[in-house]
């Protein structure tokens, strides 16, 4: 345990300067070239640049490799390629409008890694109950898992610092989890993406001077759901993503389809004359997180995005409960 | 309402961890014998038809629930 403590402080210290330090220059870089869109929660026409993605990728590959060095475990390896796949996805739905089964297949694709290095364990871990051996179904699980972590982050990226700020609550619950479980190891390995998503949430909590875009939404997504495959800690995972799953389900059991959010129809939320949100009584409109939250009445946009943080952390308790959970059995 | 949020998150947890139980006891002793290399093959097929089974029902009771909690949300 104290012989990995140099690589993690090292590691750590590296995501978040990386971050923390290239994405003032990438901002700038994004302004001359005007990859910027509107704010839509914004009163004033406010252009906001995007994306973020390449500063994300470059923390989390920066650090990791750094832990590669110590550690040299294949893991390690899996989560870089599979991250670094699920960034370029992302960043050619960034430039070019893709269809709404692009992300999807092309990240089960980026899946593909973590089972060629070997870098998993069929055995899936139930709390209370013990574990069951899935060997095949497994591997439709890995196929399935990255697609779902990473379009779900994606997904819940919606209102200003939102989509950071709740990796920040996800990440390191999970990282609490898996030394919980003493799988100190992948624990180490797991830190990155909290202090790279706390690096990121300082540029885009509001008021955003950076959007993740899609690159950085998904590289942020597949991240976390490669650690939760290589840690064997799928369930603790859900748990803490369900405030973003709740999202998804809700967004899926009422547009009952894959599609893109710039195809949906309707509009879940509108504004007030103050500029605050409500959510609209237009039936075609998906019901969303926000459009729930919004539902007891007009909230600003910080608000909600602190509503969403709260749920977020109530799920991370309910995760360290159930990491306890894990070691005991009925 | 944020009340009714934080009761449908720990219904879902709930629900994880029940249905963890039931697929430990479902599919962890299913095994096949006497189909020689295929055994475990066909045992895999049986586990994935069972799992599917068991997500789909998930999701229905998830719906139901969802319904039940943010009735008058979701009729906005």
């Amino acid at each position: 345990m104290i012989d990995l403590l140099i690589p993690a402080i090292i590691s750590c210290i590296i995501a978040f300067l990386v971050v923390y330090v290239m994405t003032p220059p990438l901002i700038k870089i994004l302004e001359k070239r005007n990859f910027a869109v509107k704010d839509m929660n914004k009163k004033e026409d406010v252009m906001v640049v995007r994306p973020g993605g390449p500063a994300i990728i470059a923390g989390i590959i920066a650090s990791e490799i750094v832990l590669y060095v110590f550690l040299q475990m294949n893991e390690i390896l899996a989560i870089i390629i599979t991250t670094t796949a699920a960034f370029l996805i992302g960043y050619v739905d960034d430039r070019k409008v893709m269809g709404g089964w692009f992300k999807p297949v092309a990240l089960a694709v980026a899946a593909i890694p973590i089972i060629a290095l070997g870098a998993y364990d069929s055995d899936l871990a139930f709390p209370l109950f013990g574990t069951v051996q899935i060997p095949a179904l497994y591997l439709a699980l890995i196929i399935f898992m990255i697609p779902i972590t990473g379009n779900t982050i994606n997904s819940i990226d919606v209102l200003n610092g939102v989509a950071s700020g709740f990796m920040v609550i996800a990440s390191f619950s999970l990282s609490i989890c898996l030394f919980i479980i003493q799988n100190y190891e992948i624990a180490i390995v797991s830190l990155p993406l909290g202090f790279v998503s706390l690096a990121f949430y300082k540029y885009h909590k509001i008021p955003s001077k950076i959007f993740p875009g899609d690159s950085g939404a998904l590289t942020l997504g597949a991240m976390y759901g490669s650690i939760a495959i290589v840690g064997g800690v799928e369930i603790i995972a859900a748990v803490a993503l369900l405030p973003a799953v709740i999202n998804s389900f809700l967004f899926l059991s009422s547009v009952k389809r894959i599609v893109e959010h710039r195809e949906i129809k309707g509009k879940p939320v509108d504004h007030t004359d103050d500029f605050r949100l409500k959510a609209t009584n237009d039936r075609k409109a998906p019901v969303t997180l926000v459009r729930l939250i919004l539902a007891g009445g007009p909230m600003s946009e910080k608000q909600v995005g602190f509503a969403i943080f709260k749920l977020a952390i109530f799920s991370g308790v309910l995760a360290v409960i159930t990491a306890f959970m894990m070691g005991v059995t009925l | 309402m944020k009340s009714g949020l934080f009761g449908f998150l720990f219904a879902m947890w709930g629900l994880i961890i029940v249905g963890g139980g039931i697929i430990v006891t479902l599919l962890g002793p299913i095994s096949i014998s006497g189909f020689g290399d295929l055994d475990w093959f066909i045992a895999s097929v049986i586990k994935a038809i069972i799992a599917v089974i068991l997500v789909v029902v998930w999701i229905l009771i998830l719906s139901k629930l969802k319904n039940f909690i943010f009735k008058k949300e979701i009729n906005l």
